[in-house]
């Protein structure tokens, strides 16, 4: 049985874990960006929590998946559901991108055009909203592309605790020591991450050349 | 200070600004009528661009105070002090993203004046400055430098605050472009009559365009005298500002 045959015979089910991938890197990209855009204005406003915030997301980051799930299995509610787990690890390991750019996109707007915002008598939520963030978008949304492609292969491990997505089909090829049904799972993945590569990386270009004229 | 102007624009009262250990700006008094532009001469780091950023209360003075309007920036609203003063800096410090009508409404626009009314003032700010209303759909990258400093202009005069406060306005221009913008300037200023600080650290500029010169070295005042005077003035330091500036022709004489 060859690649295409299992995947249009398939195709039911490649499309149903197709969209249960989408949806857990989905779900976990909205919470990383709720969480982490403020996190890295919040680190802009107050330098001396800079160091903690960055550090504390750094080293989330340097944990391996699996024993990210094996640290949530035993917490409550979490714990209980495979998705939760799921959606919990990869809005932490997307968090760092997020508020690393988000800091950088904003540190990076040019002081003289900073400055000239608050002389004029911005308010300083009018300056982040009418002048830091429009600057700073094509730098955030670079950040959201990365955590969002790390996330779409992430997210194959998430199987491993039973949160479905396309890592089902890898699993189960590797237990069945059948490469096409690996594939199955595998190309679809790649598809997708190269898909919000293309698509981010676009909005990032335009959103730069629409803001950044100077 | 005569009977018919009581009360200063600016009044800067024995203010120094101090940052880690150093005078930035140490016990500076001086102060500006309305209708009056005083310019501040001084090399980079001699504290203009302190003395500047100390009225429209971006920095607070460590000693003594500052007085506009005679209430100390420091029991202002520092929003409303700085929506009455306009900031023109090099380059005009445009917004990028913005084009060239929503930077010159941009202090109208938030202080909630009706569109209609922004629009028109937009308009009025562009002809005011020599800029064509075909520039106003522009994004400040497709100008040039001197179309920028004349949107910076236009921006910081936007709203009628009765204090203009410019920070090396035409220092990245060339001379002709300078000369032009600076005698425009005067004009403007002559019709306006706002209480205006011009920090330059060019002595032609100076006495082109002050009624007063002042002249600040490390933080400290040198001089301040009505722009007559100010050549003649016997201080080494004006001295050597004067002779720095007339070597050149001297020599293309000979």
């Amino acid at each position: 049985m060859n690649f295409w045959h299992f995947m249009v015979t398939n195709r039911q089910q490649v499309l149903d874990l197709t969209i249960e991938h989408i949806t857990l890197v989905g779900i976990s990209i909205l919470f990383a960006v709720l969480l982490g855009i403020p996190l890295g204005i919040m680190i802009t406003r107050k330098p001396q929590l800079s160091k903690l915030v960055l550090g504390s997301a750094n080293v989330l980051q340097t944990i391996p998946a699996l024993a990210l799930f094996g640290f949530l299995l035993p917490m409550p509610w979490i714990g209980a559901r495979g998705g939760r787990m799921a959606v919990l690890a990869l809005t932490l390991y997307a968090l760092l991108p997020l508020i690393r750019n988000t800091y950088a996109g904003i540190r990076n707007v040019d002081p003289a055009v900073v400055e000239a915002g608050r002389a004029m008598g911005l308010t300083d939520q009018q300056l982040l909203w009418q002048v830091e963030l429009p600057l700073a978008s094509g730098v955030i949304v670079a950040g959201i592309r990365i955590a969002t492609v790390v996330s779409i292969g992430l997210a194959t491990i998430a199987a491993a605790i039973g949160a479905g997505g396309l890592g089902e089909f890898i699993f189960r090829g590797l237990s069945m020591v059948h490469y096409q049904v690996i594939l199955a799972g595998a190309v679809p993945a790649a598809v997708l991450a190269l898909a919000a590569d293309v698509g981010l990386g676009a909005l990032e270009r335009k959103l730069g050349m629409l803001y950044a004229r100077a | 200070m005569t009977s018919s102007n009581p009360r200063p624009a600016i009044d800067i009262d024995h203010a120094s600004f101090r940052l880690s250990g150093r005078d930035l700006v140490h016990d500076l008094t001086l102060s500006v009528r309305q209708g009056e532009t005083l310019v501040l001469l001084g090399r980079s780091g001699s504290g203009k661009t302190t003395t500047l950023r100390l009225v429209n209360r971006l920095l607070e003075p460590t000693a003594g105070e500052v007085r506009v309007n005679g209430l100390r920036t420091t029991d202002w609203d520092p929003i409303r002090l700085r929506r009455g003063i306009g900031y023109v800096i090099q380059e005009g410090g445009l917004f990028p993203h913005f084009t060239v009508a929503r930077n010159v409404g941009l202090v109208p626009r938030i202080e909630n004046w009706p569109g209609e009314r922004t629009r028109a003032r937009v308009e009025e700010m562009l002809s005011l400055v020599g800029l064509s209303a075909d520039l106003a759909s522009r994004y400040p990258a497709q100008l040039s430098g001197g179309q920028r400093q004349r949107v910076g202009v236009a921006r910081a005069l936007a709203a009628d605050p009765p204090i203009l406060l410019l920070d090396e306005p035409f220092g990245a221009l060339d001379p002709i472009t300078r000369a032009e913008l600076q005698k425009e300037f005067r004009a403007l200023q002559q019709r306006l009559k706002k209480a205006v600080i011009f920090v330059t650290h060019d002595l032609h500029e100076a006495l082109v365009l002050g009624d007063r010169v002042a002249l600040m070295e490390e933080g400290r005042m040198i001089e301040d005298l009505p722009t007559t005077e100010f050549a003649h003035s016997t201080k080494p330091l004006v001295r050597a500002y004067v002779e720095a500036f007339s070597d050149a022709p001297e020599r293309d004489e000979r």
